[in-house]
């Protein structure tokens, strides 16, 4: 997939564990990546500033300092898409650095595959998706301009919430949007904390969407965390 | 008071080389008994047999059957050290040959008649020094005593019984001993006496015929039930010092003091105290009951100085004399007491300064070795003086009556005898009469045999005297014949009436002796605490036919406040404060009591040297106030369950330490457990990996996806085991705590299928969520975690292609998630214990630390759940969690545009 670049892309890896940014390098190098490494938070951000990245897999627990805080400082000069690492019982870490503008995460331990194809995904974001295109993926069809959604062919009525709902994630194809991401963006800033909501009307919208809404496979929830639009 | 409490360095050192030479020495064990008879050595002797039938090497040193068969019969089996032949004087004695012992060196000797005097030119000149031989070479020592051989105890005997006892056995070599009290209640030993079975030397049989007594019986029967009792607090004592808790007495001093209504007694009762203090010694507080009943206020006042002693620290005794100076000797010699304290008479009243002046001058006379303090009395504050004593009638009215009714009889008899001999039955009359003033004074008390003499008196004067039918008497002979007739009557019926007191005053004593005898017995083989409370309970409701409750020290060190259930009476809220008031100052409470009276029942705190362990409250049956004695002996009763309560919490502390011990054979267990799960797919990446590096394999690539495919498994199973013991060292920490969000139930089974795609994909996956279901408020990433546990288990412990059916449904208000398989299904047996850590299956496969489960129980518990398994009809296991389902907001519904 990297053939046709005319550089190849650079990632930057943050994290602290040695086997962890070998493994990584190994990896990433077999699929044309350019990799950089940095042991620390501050590192990080040296390396950051300098290698220019294209994306940056950013471990959350760091010696030196807190893995949001090198996000934060990160975001005020950098865009470049973060991909989070992080253990299982860290949903809280996770659920704060992709509120603070990481754009996926990755549960350790990790399936190299998996980590490569979010990896994929969050720099094809680093692109905005044009807000009137067709999204496709699978059995389903969404006109963002003349908000119409088609399964299998087929035109689906929306509510109105349901709609925001799957733009929402539509916009983020193939990444994870927190509940409170989607609670702010769809209900309001008033919003955040009614997940009931989101429950309700996540049901309502894999009823009309999925094949099998009680085995969805686009509308994906991510556990404590939030929800994925499943891409091809 | 910090340098109080250092422990004397010598006695330290003399606790731990008492402990040492314990360790190193023989035991000793005396068994004791009041007097020759009561079957100490029958009792030692199947100590012996049991012994040996335990395997222990028995040999009998030296026994003495006297003769008798039964105890003949228990010497068959053991092996005997032929005795020692000794030549003296011409006479061949036997004597129990040491050395011959002390070579044989067995685990236990049987020496009998501890006192004994060797025959001169043996190696020791008492028996005792054999026996100190004998355990300082190691050797346990059954041994047999009368209790009036204690050193310490000659004097009472002499005092008891008029006669010196020459074998004495002093009290340092008791000390060590473990004692058994062999008890026979006197008359039985009477009986037995009479019937011959007590054998008794010639020389010595007067001496003894005078000796047993019952009267002597019972009061050496209460001294050996002290000594034993006493022998306890010495174990107390060196436990004490041992652990450095400053002991109770140093010096050998022992106060007494005299308590009585009198306004001035508690002035004297802070005196002795004082004095006590200063002595650093123990005292005793002693009232002495007389024939005359106390009046209710007299009653109180007394009642309250001697709770004044008791808090105050004094041993409190009562006892009954008509006289109070030889009551107050008797308790003093009993009790070793070296000191008395006596007011003062006072001067306000002549008949204060007869009365007192009269108690001192015969303790003055009478007291011996005892030392006297005499003390200024002073002039209570606000009680009235006790000039006014007012005394409740002795006798009731009844009595009264009963007796002019025998009086009344003896008239009509007397002119029946004066009809018959022609009225000349004067004389005659008078012995009749007094018949009729004696036998009734058996009966009843001093006032109406008073009453009786003095109207027999004048009836007998009246109708019998010549003049008859008139009181006047002409002739001289009559005046002193009537003279002498008042002062035989009144002299006989008084007499007749103290014996009747005394009768009654010993009768309550031994009643006492056997209600705390029989305590003692019925507590020292209770087995735990709850036998202890049962026990304790039925001997309160024997000895004062009351019910009774427990209240016991909980752990942290409060008192419970709910009674033990073999508790009679329940404790109100009200009730349990008074309770509480008395575990907290030890000080009896509650009803009766100065401290909190309007209770209905009394609380007593079961006290011991280290604090309450308890309070027993008793709800006695009707108003009467208890008496002296009965309070004395329901203090009792007290403080011998506190000491069988303590010594149980002792022993409980001890299996606690034991249980620790076993805790951490567990975890070793569990290491080892965990050590093989961790390591088995540790053994299988390092292998995988190791093969991968190797370059000559025929069919690289196969093998490699082969091996990475084994890589994958094994790392996942070790993932699996860390977030297990993540998960249970989080929710044994108390750390779980659960961020509650509305949930989708199908929408969690749907991840946690997700997830374990792959582990579930030889199985046939059934999924039953009928919609609409309700939201539930759990936390998401938790109940995820408890889904994959069953999920996984299913798998695991299943056959492949067989069905693993997922449910979500609402049954009462609940919500049931199940997870049922077609696998084997479980043992009945092993259902209980399913959710228990560390809990697997007999016969489980291997993989897997028994967590997986416990953490789900934990996990559905934080969440205000429960979980249950059951075996499926038709086969398999079936595990569903109930999650509480909390109404769900309302939504609005929207119209699809």
């Amino acid at each position: 997939m990297n053939e046709g670049e005319p550089h190849p892309p650079v990632v930057l890896i943050v994290d602290d564990e040695v086997q962890i940014r070998r493994l990584l390098r190994v990896t990433l190098e077999a699929h044309g990546y350019r990799v950089f490494e940095a042991a620390t938070g501050k590192e990080g951000l040296v390396e950051a500033a300098q290698r220019h990245p294209d994306a940056i897999v950013l471990d959350l627990g760091l010696p030196d300092m807190d893995g949001a805080e090198v996000l934060k400082r990160l975001r005020e000069w950098s865009q470049a898409p973060v991909l989070v690492l992080s253990v299982r019982e860290g949903e809280d870490d996770k659920v704060a650095a992709l509120d603070q503008g990481a754009d996926d995460y990755v549960t350790k331990p990790f399936s190299t595959v998996e980590l490569l194809a979010r990896l994929r995904v969050a720099r094809r974001h680093a692109q905005p998706i044009e807000e009137n295109s067709v999204f496709r993926t699978g059995r389903l069809e969404v006109d963002l301009a003349s908000r119409i959604v088609n399964v299998k062919g087929q035109e689906v009525k929306l509510t109105p919430t349901e709609y925001s709902l799957l733009r929402l994630l539509v916009r983020n194809a193939g990444k994870v949007v927190t509940h409170r991401q989607i609670l702010k963006e769809v209900w309001g800033p008033n919003s955040v904390e009614q997940t009931h909501y989101l429950r309700v009307y996540m049901a309502h919208l894999r009823d009309k969407i999925e094949a099998d809404p009680s085995r969805p496979e686009l509308l994906l929830t991510e556990a404590g965390v939030g929800y994925r639009l499943q891409t091809s | 008071m910090a340098e109080d409490n250092r422990p004397d360095p010598d006695a330290l050192l003399a606790a731990i080389q008492k402990s040492e030479a314990a360790t190193k020495r023989g035991r000793f064990k005396v068994f004791l008994g009041m007097a020759a008879g009561v079957g100490k050595t029958y009792s030692m002797l199947r100590a012996a047999q049991r012994a040996l039938r335990e395997g222990v090497d028995v040999v009998v040193g030296y026994v003495e059957t006297h003769g008798r068969k039964e105890t003949e019969a228990l010497v068959t089996g053991l092996p005997i050290i032929p005795r020692r032949k000794v030549d003296y004087r011409g006479v061949t004695l036997e004597e129990m040959d040491l050395d011959a012992l002390l070579a044989r060196h067995p685990q236990l000797a049987i020496v009998d008649e501890l006192p004994h005097t060797n025959v001169p030119g043996s190696r020791h000149a008492k028996r005792y020094q054999d026996v100190v031989e004998l355990l300082d070479a190691g050797i346990d020592v059954y041994t047999t005593m009368n209790v009036q051989h204690a050193e310490s105890r000659v004097d009472t005997v002499r005092q008891i019984t008029g006669s010196t006892v020459q074998e004495t056995v002093p009290d340092s070599v008791l000390d060590e001993a473990e004692m058994e009290l062999i008890d026979l209640p006197p008359e039985d030993l009477l009986k037995r006496l009479d019937e011959g079975k007590v054998y008794m030397p010639e020389r010595a049989e007067l001496a003894m015929m005078n000796f047993f007594r019952e009267g002597n019986l019972n009061a050496l029967r209460e001294m050996a039930l002290r000594l034993a009792a006493d022998h306890v607090g010495q174990e107390v004592h060196d436990y004490l010092q041992a652990m450095q808790i400053s002991g109770p007495w140093k010096s050998g001093h022992r106060l007494l003091v005299g308590v009585s209504a009198s306004p001035y007694s508690p002035h004297m009762i802070r005196w002795t105290r004082r004095l006590a203090d200063s002595f650093d010694c123990p005292w005793i507080a002693v009232h002495v009951e007389r024939p005359r009943p106390l009046g209710t206020e007299l009653q109180e006042r007394l009642t309250k100085h001697l709770a004044l002693a008791r808090e105050l620290g004094a041993e409190i005794i009562t006892t009954a004399d008509t006289d109070v100076a030889r009551g107050i000797l008797r308790v003093a010699r009993q009790q070793n007491v070296t000191q008395i304290v006596v007011g003062k008479p006072g001067t306000d009243s002549a008949m204060a300064w007869f009365r007192g002046g009269r108690l001192l001058r015969r303790l003055v006379r009478q007291s011996g070795n005892i030392e006297l303090h005499v003390v200024r009395p002073e002039t209570p504050e606000r009680e009235a003086p006790a000039e006014g004593w007012t005394f409740a009638p002795e006798s009731s009215a009844g009595q009264y009556l009963a007796a002019l009714a025998a009086i009344v009889i003896c008239t009509g008899l007397n002119f029946l005898i004066d009809y018959l001999l022609g009225g000349d039955g004067g004389h005659a009359a008078a012995l009749i009469y007094l018949l009729g003033v004696v036998l009734p004074a058996f009966y009843v008390g001093r006032g109406p045999t008073l009453l009786n003499a003095t109207t027999s008196a004048l009836l007998w004067d009246y109708f019998f005297l010549p003049p008859r039918y008139t009181l006047c008497l002409t002739h001289f002979d009559d005046m002193m014949m009537f003279a002498m007739y008042f002062v035989v009557a009144v002299v006989l019926g008084q007499l007749a009436s103290r014996v009747r007191w005394q009768e009654r005053a010993e009768r309550r004593r031994e009643q006492r002796s056997t209600a705390l005898y029989i305590l003692t017995r019925d507590l020292a083989d209770a087995g735990d605490i709850d036998d202890v409370a049962q026990r304790l309970v039925r001997q309160v409701a024997q000895a004062f036919t009351a019910s009774s409750a427990i209240l016991l020290r909980e752990p942290a060190g409060g008192l419970a406040t709910t009674p033990h259930p073999a508790s009679t009476f329940t404790v109100s809220e009200k009730e349990q404060s008074v309770a509480a008031w008395a575990f907290r100052f030890g000080k009896a409470a509650g009803r009766f009591t100065d401290n909190l009276p309007f209770a209905s029942a009394i609380y007593l705190p079961l006290q011991t040297n280290r604090g309450a362990v308890g309070v027993l409250g008793v709800e006695l049956a009707g108003e009467q106030q208890p008496t002296l004695e009965q309070r004395d002996l329901l203090g009792a009763f007290a403080r011998q369950s506190a000491l069988v309560l303590d010594r149980l919490r002792l022993d409980g502390e001890a299996q606690k330490a034991q249980l620790v011990a076993e805790s951490e054979k567990l975890s070793k267990a569990l290491l080892n457990s965990i050590s093989h799960e961790l390591r088995t797919p540790i053994a299988a990446i390092t292998a995988a990996a190791a093969a991968l590096t190797e370059v000559n394999a025929p069919d690289p690539l196969r093998m490699h996806k082969t091996l990475a495919l084994e890589i994958q498994e094994s790392a996942a199973r070790l993932n699996r085991l860390v977030s297990n013991l993540l998960d249970m060292t989080r929710l044994e920490s108390g750390k779980v705590k659960p961020r509650l969000e509305w949930c989708d139930i199908t929408d969690l089974i749907n991840v946690a299928l997700r997830r374990n795609e792959r582990e579930l994909s030889k199985h046939h996956i059934i999924l039953s969520a009928p919609r609409p279901l309700p939201l539930v408020k759990i936390d998401f990433v938790l109940m995820e975690q408890v889904l994959n546990n069953l999920l996984l288990n299913a798998a695991a412990y299943t056959p492949a292609s067989t069905a693993v059916e997922i449910k979500a449904s609402v049954v009462n208000s609940e919500m049931a998630l199940s997870v049922a398989d077609r696998g084997p299904g479980l043992p009945e047996e092993s259902l209980p214990h399913l959710f228990e850590k560390f809990y697997r299956v007999p016969g489980a496969p291997a993989g897997g630390t028994g967590l997986g489960l416990s953490i789900v129980k934990g996990l559905v518990e934080a969440h205000g759940g429960h979980v249950d398994v059951q075996n499926r009809p038709g086969g398999g296991a079936e595990f569903t969690v109930w999650l509480p389902i909390v109404s769900s907001p309302e939504i609005a519904i929207e119209a699809a545009v």
